[in-house]
């Protein structure tokens, strides 16, 4: 089966992902997947304000994913919405457990994701684009975060869905993986489909997201080891 | 409980003390497989269903769930289509948590533990096709049936998505038009007709505390887990939605059995939505 764009089920959009793309932020990095493209700035470990929000043994992660109102065929309206609040949620907790937040109490470490292009996957793209972001800002890390979006067209399964596919598929799953504790930090998924299906979706997912990690050691080593 | 707004008051170092002995209490329960309520893990608390308490919508539940009460009510306008769907009826699904259900919420504009609540019980709705949207059509692009489900969170005991979703599905399957005549709706008359639905979607929500899956965590084994997982599935037994929450990770194995368990769970919730 060949799907819209030419790919096979199980592979992934043309993946580039660079990281040290901002001056001003600590850390940045971009990630296309396929048309999609987000950008991660990482902010800190800086002294958190208000003050009253300061946590005692650890920092605080603060996350917020934002759409540009051009990056949709038809303009989205600027600033948050319900939709960018929760995303904004579902990725904290997904890079939280990869971070040493207890190493930095009283701190705030700031990430901001920009989706300047979106043609499906942006939470995961973000994902991608802000782990490598905190790991170039030097933020102490049990190991990068990768993520993607799996679903089933016609019977099969399929691996990072790309604009219109997310419409054919049975679902929309997307997963947050951390490869080097083989654990799951975000899954969330819409559609309808028998467990059996979801059990081997997740497994899937897992699998595409060893191969984003490598390409995500890879762009860091590519800054960092010169 | 009464008991707890009489307490005296205890310096912050006390509280602090208090909450990680009851985090370890809580932990060390689960461990041997119990519950500080005496339930099994895998045990719900009693439901209790009230299928209509408000006359005025168009349909309403109010769920007790152990001392966790929401309610749920439906109300239907008309409306305009969205453009990219010109011949479906639209949903929107709100939340408020009201300050009167726990010391610890505040007034004031959605929060984004409402915000998730209410899009997790939106996209068991939809995502299930509970409702036939196309049936909720009048004139294509020009006039549809808008519903509205809104949540109203009383009293926060724990657990208020699977709470929430279950007074949504059972408002949503009781509900009826209102009258509507010369192409204006009559706010103050309800028809006979019901609104179109097809499934009965149900949220089965996990905790995990230690290496341990819980179902319908109360609101100290809440604060005391590391990461929740909501599944929700329909009549078919076909899961329609799922969403991850907490800050910490779940495994393979995790996902797979609390897939298993929600299905057989949600089959036993099910028969209470009437």
């Amino acid at each position: 089966m060949k799907r819209n764009d030419g790919r096979k089920p199980e592979d992934l959009r043309p993946l580039e992902i660079t990281a040290g793309v901002l001056q001003n932020a600590t850390g940045s990095a971009m990630v296309r997947m396929g048309r999609t493209i987000a950008v991660a700035g990482v902010f800190g470990p800086r002294e958190m304000f208000p003050r009253r929000l300061q946590e005692f043994g650890r920092a605080c992660l603060k996350c917020r994913y934002l759409m540009a109102p051009f990056s949709t065929d038809e303009r989205a309206r600027p600033g948050p919405s319900r939709r960018s609040k929760e995303i904004s949620m579902v990725v904290r907790n997904a890079l939280e457990p990869a971070i040493f937040l207890e190493d930095y109490p009283k701190a705030a470490i700031d990430v901001y994701i920009d989706i300047i292009q979106a043609d499906s996957g942006t939470r995961t793209a973000g994902i991608n684009a802000a782990s490598v972001a905190l790991a170039d800002a030097g933020v102490p890390m049990r190991g990068l975060v990768a993520a993607v979006a799996v679903g089933k067209i016609n019977g099969k399964y399929v691996v990072d869905l790309a604009g219109k596919e997310e419409d054919e598929s049975d679902c929309d799953l997307p997963v947050a993986y951390l490869p080097r504790d083989g654990k799951i930090s975000l899954l969330q998924f819409d559609g309808s489909l028998p467990k059996k299906d979801v059990k081997e979706l997740v497994k899937l997912a897992t699998k595409a997201c060893e191969e984003i990690h490598k390409l995500q050691q890879e762009a860091l080593m590519k800054r960092w080891m010169k | 409980m009464r008991g707890d707004t009489q307490a005296p008051a205890r310096s912050f170092n006390e509280k602090v003390d208090e909450m990680i002995l009851q985090e370890n209490f809580i932990s060390k329960l689960v461990s041997k497989n119990l519950r500080m309520d005496g339930r099994r893990l895998d045990q719900i608390r009693e439901i209790v269903i009230d299928p209509k308490p408000i006359e005025k919508a168009e349909g309403s539940a109010l769920v007790q769930l152990g001392k966790t009460q929401v309610i749920a009510g439906v109300k239907l306008d008309i409306g305009a289509p969205f453009s990219d769907k010109p011949d479906e009826g639209v949903l929107m699904t709100g939340a408020e948590f009201s300050p009167i259900s726990s010391p610890d919420f505040e007034p004031g504009p959605p929060r984004e533990n409402s915000i998730e609540l209410a899009r997790v019980v939106d996209r068991g709705i939809r995502e299930s096709s509970t409702l036939d949207m196309s049936k909720l059509c009048i004139e294509p692009g020009e006039k549809v049936w808008m519903l509205f489900v809104d949540i109203n969170i009383l009293d926060n005991f724990g657990n208020l998505i699977d709470a929430a979703a279950l007074a949504a599905a059972t408002a949503l399957n009781r509900a009826v038009f209102p009258k509507y005549e010369d192409g204006a709706v009559i706010h103050t008359e309800k028809s006979k007709k019901k609104v179109p639905v097809k499934y009965k979607p149900v949220a089965c929500t996990f905790s995990k505390i230690g290496d341990y899956l819980l179902l319908d965590a109360n609101r100290e084994e809440e604060d005391a887990a590391s990461a929740r997982l909501t599944i929700t599935t329909r009549d078919d037994g076909n899961v329609v939605a799922m969403q991850k929450g907490g800050s910490e990770t779940l495994s393979i194995a995790d996902i797979g059995s609390a897939l298993d368990l929600a299905v057989l769970k949600g089959k036993e919730i099910r028969k209470l939505i009437s």
